[in-house]
């Protein structure tokens, strides 16, 4: 594998809720606390965890779509917080995201062609009207939409032909890459595979890098190369897919995949429950923010958040693993 | 592009016939504005103090006022006055109004706040009283009555604006906008605007009733358009003295209102259908 294009270090955004014009914020969420990775060229970046871990806080704040609070963030050598202007227009021109919601991901009084011929206008890409034309055609049949879709709009469209719209939008300004919150999931299963062969194959022949977040582990294991494993604002264990998905280090690791449906009927029944509910990020547990729900947890556990460790090729921040661990 | 946008719009509002009884009253309303010189038959001016407070005949259609003038003619002049002085109105006070409460919702947090606690001073005055404050102080003419309407309609236009552009901001088109290094005002006025227009309307026509009695009621506090110019306002007002006696110089001015804010109503829920892209379609 090449260089990293993106890095990311101590990424942080709270947010301040309950709080009025005089009154100060009641609450701090703390949606992501200090994450870092990085993303290489061509690689698909899988970021898993339950709903409310801070994932996708995490993918907008790397586009800025949410103004992080502390943290660096850097692609292919340029400082992302630090653009402002025509420097962070550019940036956004090669840093793309597609939604999770087809429905309220399009414009419903823009038609399809207004859709993809904005960005390339917005940003000068084609010279003249027929050339923008032609774009859209083209992008239009590298996502397999037909080359009518242009003159319709978006209600005429169901949602895994929306996804496609979505994904062709974003290839319209020619990203390098693609910040992709939980693409599949509002689709149907069927679906869900049309969309990921689709943007594996993008990935193949346009060299794009992913940022892919998702809670569906089965999607994450088939997409993704490397794959960090969020719980509660942190980054509790990273790895390459086959290592963390064959043999879990984090005990919560394990009970995502444990608890992810395996299609052999020999494990049928076997399945263990993920226990207990998610804490609220608003008011985390104290010391490793896992250690009520989890079964090893040890008196440190309760006192101190565990440092981030490295064990073979991957990183897990856990105290069985930790220096002074077991 | 935009002549294709027209026959689209035709053509959902052709299927919907209310809309099109309320757009045939308004342009009807509208023709005898336009063609009052040639329909009036006589000068709404001139006085006749022999033939006062005469009841509808074939000589006076709608009879004659206490000074002896026609009815008729001064219901047809009187056309004028009130759908130019509550046309610019309200388009002034839609474009001022539902630009502030676009901006507003879309920036959002103190600012938002700011503007919205002024517009609510502004809306916490009855348009009646507002509008007297006003032109009491920019003092009488047809322009500053257009002035003060405006500004009276002008936050309840912000509030309606502000309300769906609340909700379209937070749908993820606006954040893809951004994302795609799209500029504030082109997400405000491109991807927004087009979405909360519809309501907007909607509220225009209701505002375009309301403008037509603010008038007249300024009209007949003398801080309107001045007598003897006819409006249909003051002609109530006229005639509210001698109403037991002469019910006609009432009656037909007031029916004048009731058509035009009946119509106006009816189109305005026509043209939110016609904008509702989930009804056009193919």
């Amino acid at each position: 594998m090449s260089d990293p294009v993106l890095t990311v270090r101590g990424l942080r955004k709270h947010f301040a809720t309950g709080g009025g014009l005089s009154r100060a914020a009641a609450v701090t969420v703390r949606a992501v606390d200090g994450i870092g990775f990085e993303v290489r060229a061509g690689e698909a970046f899988g970021i898993v965890g339950e709903s409310g871990c801070g994932k996708s806080t995490a993918g907008r704040a790397i586009l800025r779509l949410i103004e992080p609070d502390a943290g660096e963030i850097v692609y292919r050598g340029q400082d992302v917080r630090a653009a402002s202007g025509a420097a962070l227009r550019a940036l956004r021109r090669r840093l793309q995201i597609v939604f999770q919601d087809p429905y309220s991901s399009l414009n419903p009084r823009r038609s399809i062609g207004r859709a993809l011929a904005e960005p390339i206008e917005v940003h000068g890409l084609a010279a003249s009207a027929q050339e923008v034309r032609a774009r859209v055609a083209s992008l239009l049949d590298e996502v397999g939409l037909p080359a009518d879709a242009a003159e319709r709009y978006p209600h005429e469209f169901s949602g895994g032909q929306r996804q496609r719209i979505g994904i062709a939008r974003a290839l319209s300004v020619e990203p390098e890459l693609i910040v992709a919150d939980e693409p599949v999931s509002a689709l149907d299963v069927s679906i869900q595979a049309q969309v990921l062969e689709l943007m594996r194959r993008l990935q193949a022949q346009r060299g794009l890098s992913f940022v892919f977040i998702a809670h569906d582990l089965g999607v994450v294991r088939y997409f993704c190369q490397r794959v960090a494993v969020m719980y509660l604002g942190r980054i509790v264990e990273m790895g390459t897919a086959a290592e963390l998905f064959g043999d879990p280090l984090h005990p919560y690791t394990r009970m995502l995949r444990d608890a992810s449906p395996v299609p052999d009927p020999a494990l049928r029944g076997r399945m263990p429950r993920i226990e207990g509910e998610t804490p609220s990020p608003a008011n985390p547990p104290s010391g490793c923010h896992f250690h009520p729900r989890c079964p090893h947890a040890m008196p440190a556990c309760r006192e101190r958040y565990p440092e981030e460790t490295r064990v073979g090729g991957r990183m897990v921040a856990c105290h069985l693993h930790g220096p002074g661990g077991g | 592009m935009t002549m294709r946008i027209l026959a689209r719009l035709l053509q959902v509002f052709g299927t919907n016939k209310t809309s099109w009884v309320g757009l045939g009253i308004f342009a009807a309303i509208c023709a005898m504005a336009l063609l009052a010189p040639w329909i009036a038959g006589s000068d709404p001016l001139e006085q006749d103090i022999i033939a006062k407070l005469r009841p509808p005949s074939g000589e006076h259609w709608f009879g004659t006022d206490e000074f002896g003038r026609d009815v008729y003619a001064r219901l047809v002049w009187g056309a004028r006055i009130s759908l130019s002085v509550s046309i610019s109105a309200i388009s002034l006070a839609l474009v001022v109004g539902g630009t502030i409460g676009l901006v507003s919702g879309y920036v959002g947090g103190r600012f938002d706040m700011l503007v919205m606690q002024a517009m609510d001073v502004i809306l916490s005055f009855p348009a009646l009283i507002l509008g007297l404050i006003i032109v009491a102080l920019l003092g009488p003419s047809q322009t500053n009555l257009i002035v003060a309407i405006a500004l009276t309609a002008m936050a309840p236009f912000a509030r309606i604006a502000r309300a769906p552009t609340l909700i379209v901001k937070e749908r993820q088109f606006v954040e893809a906008g951004r994302a795609l290094g799209f500029g504030h005002a082109r997400i405000i006025f491109v991807h927004v605007l087009p979405n909360i227009l519809s309501e907007v309307l909607v509220m225009a026509s209701l505002w375009m009733a309301t403008a037509v009695r603010v008038e007249a009621s300024l009209s007949f506090i003398g801080l309107g358009v001045r007598p003897p110019t006819p409006t249909w306002g003051g002609m109530i007002r006229d005639g509210f003295e001698n109403i037991l006696d002469a019910p006609w110089l009432c009656i037909y001015p007031g029916l004048a209102i009731l058509a035009l804010i009946f119509s106006l109503n009816m189109l305005g829920d026509g043209l939110r259908d016609a904008t509702d892209p989930k009804l056009r379609g193919e």
